[in-house]
């Protein structure tokens, strides 16, 4: 509408129309920065101020010369970090159990959906959504109570009652063996997780409509083949975006899983230390200011490149499930 | 088949076989009750007399009931109200705090009609993409903004995340109708009141659903007061709870009461095993008590502006 105006109307000099368009959107919009200052000012503090302070990853921290007049080391920092078996064990463990973790909960969810969507009472599988989503809702404090109460070494329901009835006579110090794990965090991670993708995946069952199954039972099709050949077919889209966007977070661990449930055991490390608790470790606990900022920066920058490409790839998939 | 024979219903399809639906349903029984029964155990522990725990084990079925373990928490009750009281305080506020702020940061990327709206989106997505790691993060906030052994510190890290500004940019974009905005314009309402009055009234089931699941990122967070706070004084129950179990001294050493019942009583064992169990009975407490009414905007929350479908 501006544009008529201005071709209808006598010639005007430049600055002044620029000055007063430059006015109109200050009147129409600047209440919109307004509206977005809190925000920005916490992003400003929380997010983006911080990235600054990934070049510690290349200093030798002194803190009495303070960060920014500490001495630059290049990729010393780096260099330690990769030639101690840490790093690779640190990556190891993260890259697998998330992979575990991604494919559980893709094959247990679905499953589940379906099995909620083929129950016949509607009542009963409501129920039984309800208590199956209940874990989703603890803390990972309340979630290592849970796991004390079993694997507790002594009094534990594990080692004192339900191996005793399979005849298994020794009992497991399980805090200190570390290569049961590998089998107790998948097993307590889906427990606590599998409600939410369920819960997903059954929303995709519902909207599938009706008349494909109609059409299956009409030409004899059993439940078992309408499953196969109908629903999963149509939920594909939902199972990639979602496993894709597990795969784009696979570099990062569930603090609180890996952190809490282990009770932070050093015994048991060799498969239970990530990237994140690597971090939190050398920085917080040991003060090693220099290796643990390289393994931060290592993490954010890979972790970065990862959940691009699969953002990238789920845009080509279905545009309105992509961040961007 | 039946269907043909049976009675007048709405077509649903074949329906699995009888000996399937009751396999199914056998199947969740048990899977629900893995569900409970752990909840169940550390519940009825804390009710458990201390010795027949260290005898005999954890067990649903003790011999001998008494409320020691309560007894001994209610002594020291002044600790556990004050981190309950930080808990909530933070949660209410927090998500308060967090609703308001990330709506009005929603509201003008959702508007089409704003120019640069696309730079907003992409300076609130970016944080997703990329993020600074903990090293830098904790040295923001311990030595550039003095937060630690604050309030502050557990509130703030929490109020802007990214995702749920997407959400709601999303349900504004889709559920509010343009021609709302554009008659309120025509009757004279600045961006303000077309906010506070067309906007927010008409986006309650997303304020609703993303305020639920704020709400439970605040309360169940422990992160915060294990990296910024060490006086004791500024932890939340989770917190509380956390090192109750990880520390057996933390307790002992942490509570007046125990000094006091020692000085009376040299001999007392504080029960631990059983005053643990009664610490996460009351940190669990509320979220299960809770549950079965709100349950239902968690599971909307989750999938509202998300998956298709």
């Amino acid at each position: 509408m501006d544009q008529v105006m201005h071709a209808a109307a006598p010639p005007v000099p430049q600055p002044k129309r620029r000055h007063r368009q430059n006015q109109g959107y200050w009147r129409r919009f600047g209440v919109f920065y307004l509206m977005m200052a809190p925000a920005l000012i916490v992003l400003l503090l929380n997010n983006y101020l911080p990235m600054i302070g990934s070049v510690i990853a290349f200093k030798n921290v002194n803190y009495q010369v303070g960060i920014w007049k500490s001495p630059w080391v290049g990729f010393e920092n780096f260099q330690y970090l990769f030639n101690a078996s840490d790093a690779w064990r640190i990556t190891r463990n993260t890259i697998l159990y998330n992979a575990v973790f991604i494919v559980l909960n893709m094959a247990v969810g679905v499953a589940f959906a379906l099995m909620f969507n083929a129950m016949r009472s509607r009542r009963a599988a409501k129920f039984h959504q309800t208590m199956m989503f209940l874990p989703y809702f603890l803390s990972w404090v309340i979630i290592t109570y849970l796991v004390y109460g079993f694997l507790n070494p002594e009094i534990g329901m594990l080692n004192k009652t339900i191996l005793p009835w399979f005849g298994v006579e020794r009992t497991i110090d399980w805090y200190t063996e570390p290569k049961w794990w590998t089998v107790i965090l998948p097993i307590v991670n889906t427990w606590k997780g599998i409600g939410y993708y369920a819960v997903f995946y059954l929303a995709a069952i519902i909207g599938i409509d009706q008349e494909y199954y109609e059409a299956a039972t009409l030409d004899g099709a059993s439940k078992w083949r309408q499953i196969w050949t109908i629903t999963i077919p149509l939920i594909r889209p939902v199972i990639i975006v979602l496993t894709l966007l597990q795969i784009g977070r696979i570099f990062y661990a569930d603090f609180g899983l890996f952190y809490q449930v282990t009770r932070n055991a050093g015994s048991l490390y060799d498969t239970t230390l990530v990237i994140d608790t690597y971090v939190y470790q050398g920085f917080i606990v040991t003060g090693d200011v220099g290796m643990s900022s390289a393994a931060g920066l290592y993490q954010a920058v890979i972790g970065f490149v990862l959940v691009l490409c699969s953002n990238l790839i789920i845009r080509r998939i279905s545009k309105e499930d992509a961040l961007f | 088949m039946s269907e043909m024979t049976g009675k007048i219903k709405a077509f649903r399809g074949s329906e699995i076989s009888r000996p399937a639906d009751v396999a199914i349903n056998v199947f969740f029984t048990i899977y629900t009750i893995l569900c409970i029964f752990p909840l169940l155990l550390v519940l009825v522990v804390s009710f458990s007399d201390e010795k027949t725990v260290l005898v005999n084990g954890y067990s649903l079925f003790p011999s001998q009931l008494n409320l020691a373990a309560y007894d001994f928490l209610l002594n020291d009750w002044a600790n556990v109200v004050r981190s309950y009281g930080i808990s909530v305080f933070v949660t209410l506020a927090g998500t308060i705090a967090s609703l308001a702020m990330m709506a009005l940061y929603a509201y003008p990327i959702s508007r089409r009609d704003f120019k640069h709206r696309g730079i907003f989106s992409f300076i609130m997505v970016f944080t997703i993409l990329y993020n600074a790691g903990l090293v830098p993060f904790y040295i923001m906030y311990t030595q550039y903004l003095h937060l630690q052994n604050t309030v502050w510190a557990l509130m703030i890290p929490y109020l802007i995340q990214a995702f749920f500004v997407l959400v709601m940019r999303t349900f504004f974009t889709n559920s509010v109708p343009v021609e709302l905005l554009e008659s309120a314009k025509i009757d004279g309402a600045g961006e303000w009141r077309i906010f506070a009055q067309v906007v927010l009234p008409l986006s309650l089931p997303v304020l609703a659903s993303v305020g639920l699941l704020c709400t439970l990122n605040y309360w169940n967070d422990w992160f915060m007061s294990m990296l910024f706070v060490n006086d004791n004084v500024h932890v939340n129950i989770q917190y509380r709870m956390y090192k109750a179990l990880q520390d057996l001294q933390y307790l002992s050493s942490n509570s007046t009461a125990y000094a006091a019942i020692l000085a009376q009583n040299p001999n007392f064992q504080m029960p631990s095993e059983t005053v643990r169990m009664a610490m996460a009975v009351i940190g669990i407490g509320p979220i299960v008590f809770a549950y079965p009414f709100f349950q239902r905007f968690f599971i909307r929350g989750l999938t509202v502006g998300a998956v298709k479908g």
